[in-house]
């Protein structure tokens, strides 16, 4: 995985609550057996006008010019402001895949669904809480100045603005330790592989049923 | 200390645990076509092995077509569709499973339904599968939940998931719940007042003596809808109800090994005095049949109430939420949900496809036709055995007679990834579990229904209260 330390990122605000996994990347993008190239087709139906299919040749489709994201002036956004339950329903982790293709490293909400939350971590992204008050204070910064960037520290726990106005935020230790990192997690699994095997043998003997 | 369900379970499985972030054993994983090929790529790149093949159980049910069976995989129009169902059959050919029901095997369905009438789901496990409607199998008394293909990977090479603690909420349905009104709308209405985020961080215990009176069907359907409610995972106690269901089927333990399970089940309940970080509570009585109106669950009201007004919404934010679903879904706030007419009527999904669904629907399919303005109303059973044995007690005959298309289980048009979908514009009746945006198909309409429900409104071509018809 991709170490994610620092970002100094162009802001792109989505001013919807309750964003859905199907509405981020719809269903019929989810029949591919890979893990990459989803970032085309990210909100499709809200960012064209057309029927979005796989192998469908996206330059040519019509472009939604109402859909925030197809402003020119947030082109190459790297930071998603976005409101409540970001990320809410499917499990789907070409969700993340979809946005991280597409070019975001950070998520900017006041609070995610779980399963999307926690998929963000295992794609070097950083998804970042912080308070309804906050979030829409941004997205009056955002609408007011064109190029609004944020700098994230994730070291520091930091979100800070051109005005010099710095937000703590709160994220897991081990989380934060992995994606400061770049870690495996897999890798560091295996690490304990002893511990695995014991607690195995013990639950064996607990509830056998399980192993019959 | 006392300890509630979800401690229980939690803590049995707690392998390693570091300053709040645990590592815990997975008992069973169930593996589905779509969120899989990834998974097994990255072990087929890191050379590795799943640690435990006999914990996998898998199926392929999201992209399966519905009809056209006796063309085989040749029947799939759609050519990836048919690669990743082919890639699932590479797959557990490479690395293994211990049971495996290919598209068209006669157990083939939807790997939550499959999964509990396997007796792949027993009380006590944990269960992950790389579908957020995982929190199903939480109905027996299971830590059960979705996750992401690259846990699904972590899970494969190491049996395990590093996890943090949930908070719990109890949700509290007491009384008994009125004719015509199920699980299904007994989780509408929990959503409707909880909200879709209002799980978030929690694992729900679902508990009440309406709860202790639903079948393992009507428990499954609640705790599916969990998720719909923001909680990943639902959980219900196991009692005799639990225990009958999971007497003999396939994969459940035998004979001594069998009574040792049932003692130690028993004991799979939240301790008298266990505190729950949050409580919700509802009256069973004044549950009615739901009927979602927008594009999210908590879109909710009853048989009788009326698409809200604007200046019912809470805030600002659920305001535009709001006028956004009222434009999206074609309806004018204060309109009657009972002159709501529909397009298509969909029964199926790992929600309510199982035989008591079909049973339900299919009483009052009886003798009566769809109506002239229903398009296409299809039932779709959760299984190969579930529609075996509808066919067996004659539910097909009764559909097809009133107009209904009989069809091959899969997931359907729940989340429309095989041919089955919505046009745009058109308005269905659905027994699915989501009225997000494009669920059913680009610019589809889905109104969230029990399965009596979804049959009343297709013989009748609008939604009608299922309390007013024999």
């Amino acid at each position: 995985m991709q170490a994610f330390t620092q970002l100094n990122g162009l802001v792109a605000p989505l001013d919807r609550a309750n964003v859905d996994t199907d509405a981020i990347i719809p269903k019929q993008f989810l029949k591919s057996i890979k893990r990459s190239g989803f970032g085309v087709n990210a909100f499709d139906e809200w960012r064209y006008l057309d029927h979005g299919e796989p192998g469908m040749d996206n330059v040519k489709r019509p472009i939604n010019p109402d859909f925030v994201l197809n402003q020119a002036r947030y082109q190459a956004a790297s930071i998603l402001l976005t409101r409540e339950n970001f990320g809410c329903g499917s499990s789907r982790e070409h969700a993340p895949w979809a946005l991280e293709d597409f070019g975001f490293k950070v998520i900017i909400a006041p609070s995610y669904a779980d399963i999307f939350y926690n998929n963000c971590f295992k794609n070097g992204m950083l998804p970042i809480v912080l308070s309804a008050d906050i979030v829409d204070d941004i997205f009056t910064q955002v609408a007011s100045v064109e190029g609004y960037k944020l700098h994230v520290d994730l070291a520091a726990q930091t979100v800070s603005r051109p005005s010099g106005e710095v937000h703590q935020f709160v994220v897991d230790a081990f989380r934060k330790h992995c994606l400061l990192n770049g870690l495996d997690e897999i890798g560091l699994t295996m690490l304990q592989q002893d511990k695995i095997k014991a607690f195995e043998a013990k639950h064996k003997q607990v509830q056998p049923w399980l192993f019959s | 200390m006392a300890k509630t369900l979800y401690d229980k379970l939690f803590d049995s499985h707690v392998v390693h645990e570091d300053n709040g972030t645990a590592l815990i054993y997975i008992d069973r994983h169930l593996v589905h076509e779509v969120t899989s090929p990834q998974a097994f790529e990255g072990l087929r790149l890191a050379g590795r092995k799943p640690w435990r093949v006999d914990s996998i159980v898998a199926t392929a049910d999201h992209n399966t077509p519905t009809n056209g069976w006796d063309k085989g995989l040749a029947g799939i129009s759609d050519p990836i569709s048919r690669l990743q169902i082919e890639t699932l059959d590479d797959n557990i050919k490479e690395f293994g499973a211990k049971v495996y029901f290919p598209f068209m095997n006669a157990n083939q369905g939807i790997v939550h339904v499959v999964g509990p009438e396997q007796g792949a789901t027993l009380p006590g496990m944990t269960v992950v599968c790389g579908d957020s409607h995982t929190s199903t199998h939480g109905a027996f008394g299971a830590l059960a939940h979705g996750i992401g293909t690259s846990e699904v990977e972590h899970v494969m090479a190491t049996q395990c998931l590093v996890q943090k603690k949930s908070k719990t909420m109890q949700v509290l349905v007491d009384g008994v719940l009125g004719r015509g009104v199920t699980a299904k709308d007994v989780a509408l209405a929990i959503i409707g007042q909880t909200g879709t985020a209002g799980g978030n961080g929690y694992a729900i215990e679902f508990a009440g003596s309406a709860i202790r009176g639903l079948s393992m069907e009507g428990r499954m359907t609640l705790c599916n809808m969990a998720i719909e409610a923001g909680a990943r995972a639902g959980l219900i106690a196991v009692d005799q109800t639990t225990i009958d269901y999971v007497k003999g089927r396939p994969l459940s333990p035998k004979a001594e090994l069998w009574d040792a399970a049932v003692t130690y089940w028993k004991t799979l309940h939240s301790d008298a005095d266990a505190a729950f970080d949050a409580v919700v509570m509802l009256n069973a009585e004044d549950i009615q049949p739901q009927v979602t109106w927008g594009t999210s669950p908590e879109m909710v009201v009853g048989i009788d109430g009326r698409v809200p007004s604007l200046a019912l919404a809470k805030n600002e934010v659920q305001r535009s939420d709001w006028e956004r679903a009222y434009a999206y879904m074609g309806l004018t706030p204060n309109t009657p949900i009972s002159e709501i007419n529909i397009d298509k009527v969909f029964i199926g999904s790992c929600t309510n496809s199982r035989i008591e669904d079909l049973r339900a629907a299919a009483a009052v399919a009886k003798g009566k036709h769809i109506a002239p303005n229903v398009k296409l109303a299809l039932v779709v059973p959760g299984s190969g055995l579930v529609k075996a044995q509808a066919e067996k007690e004659g539910l097909d005959k009764i559909f097809i007679a009133a107009g209904f298309e009989w069809r091959e289980p899969g997931c359907s048009m729940c989340l429309a990834m095989n041919a089955d979908r919505l046009a745009a514009g058109e308005r269905c009746a659905s027994t699915s579990n989501r009225n997000f945006e494009g669920r059913q198909g680009p610019g589809g309409r889905t109104h969230l229904v029990s399965p009596e429900m979804a049959a009343a409104a297709a013989i009748a071509g609008h939604f009608v209260d299922i309390r007013t018809i024999n």
